[in-house]
């Protein structure tokens, strides 16, 4: 709880004081979703307004803040915790830069509704391009074409529960499945990544897609792999194979559509690796291929034994 | 297929070893793959280049924690199979 009230104040610090223990620290420019926290403490706590309740509210407040020694001591663990966490902020900074991470998560209902429907049907959409300024990353709340990376967690934990309740049906369920499962999915999802990556390397093609991006674009076939464990669950094997091809041409047009803007240069460059677009054109054809390959290695073999 | 993370890492390690062992004037220059022939400073580095500069970073900058992570490994696996 400390972690929520301490981002939520900074938001709000222009017009609040601050609590002595907790210095500011730096966050997006734009805020990324709105404070829906709970309200304030009743508690005289030096009088603060809402927003930064929580962390002493919830703790029954009134004898405990009554007692000098005690207070002291919560204020001393609540300046250690923060010293903590700037520290550990520091130090992963270097290597997953927190701030562009917060960006993926800044999704909402509409944008997830309309992504999921783009997902699965994305013949109709006609306007792939992202509209943003280049330096700052848009959060994909206000931009559809922009990837995010919340689809994709919440896909992945989905798909394991599916994959448990499919392996649950067919009676040869055990809790140690789910976790092999899911670590099995995921060294299949870090082994793309880093295929793509030395791909990208190898064949010298310098884009601006971030390795977030391609995590990105790289989890949304867990939304089809869902579609597709459905299908087959509930319709048979007949329906595994007709949602399966669905789901492949789904989610290979789709990736050729939104990769074909960021990987391929448009025509109002010339600049002098014009040189690259048939390897640009081949990588792009072969992220797009690997997906429905994926789709099909990792549920194969959860199907209903075919009778 | 049933593959778990401490199979990536190790297969991850055995490729960098693999990596690693490519000496560079008793196997790389006999198949013409040598650093000192493609250090041109052409608009395009093209494919074998960018191969032989990955080969050879490689080399060069995992010597050092490849030893140690090696060693650990062997003494975890012969102690816990």
């Amino acid at each position: 709880m400390d972690i929520p009230s301490g981002y939520v104040r900074q938001r709000k610090s222009a017009e609040q004081r601050r609590r002595q223990p907790r210095p500011d620290y730096g966050g997006g420019p734009t805020p990324l979703f709105d404070d829906t926290s709970s309200p304030s403490d009743p508690a005289t706590y030096q009088g603060q307004q809402q927003g930064q309740g929580p962390f002493y509210g919830g703790m029954g407040g009134q004898q405990i803040l009554s007692d000098p020694m005690a207070n002291m001591a919560m204020q001393y663990g609540s300046s250690l915790a923060t010293q903590g966490k700037d520290v550990m902020e520091k130090h992963i900074d270097r290597f997953i830069s927190i701030s562009k991470l917060k960006y993926y998560f800044a999704v909402d209902t509409t944008y997830v509704g309309k992504k999921l429907m783009l997902l699965l049907f994305p013949y109709m959409h006609s306007n792939w391009s992202i509209r943003y300024n280049k330096e700052e990353p848009v959060a994909p709340r206000y931009e559809i074409n922009a990837p995010d990376l919340y689809i994709p967690v919440m896909a992945f934990v989905t798909y394991i529960l599916v994959a448990g309740y499919c392996l649950g049906t067919q009676n040869s369920f055990s809790p140690e499945l789910l976790g092999m499962q899911a670590s099995s999915a995921l060294v299949w999802l870090i082994l793309e990544i880093v295929v793509i990556t030395m791909a990208m390397y190898i064949l010298s093609v310098a884009t601006d897609i971030k390795t977030f991006d391609l995590l990105a674009f790289c989890g949304y076939k867990y939304v089809g792999m869902i579609g597709v464990l459905l299908g087959g669950m509930l319709f048979g094997s007949m329906g595994y194979y007709l949602a399966l091809a669905w789901c492949s041409a789904s989610m290979f047009f789709f990736l050729l559509r939104t990769l074909r803007l960021v990987i391929l240069p448009d025509a109002s460059h010339d600049m002098a690796n014009s040189g690259g677009n048939k390897s640009r054109t081949y990588l792009v054809l072969a992220i797009a291929v690997l997906q429905p390959i994926f789709m099909c290695w990792l549920t194969r073999h959860l199907l209903p034994s075919q009778n | 297929m049933a593959l778990g993370l401490y199979s990536l890492i190790e297969a991850a390690l055995l490729c960098v070893n693999a990596i690693a062992v490519l000496n560079e004037e008793r196997f790389l220059s006999k198949v013409g793959w040598a650093t000192d022939t493609v250090s041109g400073f052409g608009e395009q580095p093209g494919m074998k280049s960018q191969i032989i500069n990955l080969i050879r970073s490689v080399r060069m900058v995992m010597r050092i924690p490849l030893i140690i992570v090696n060693t650990i490994t062997i003494v975890l696996l012969l102690l816990f199979g």
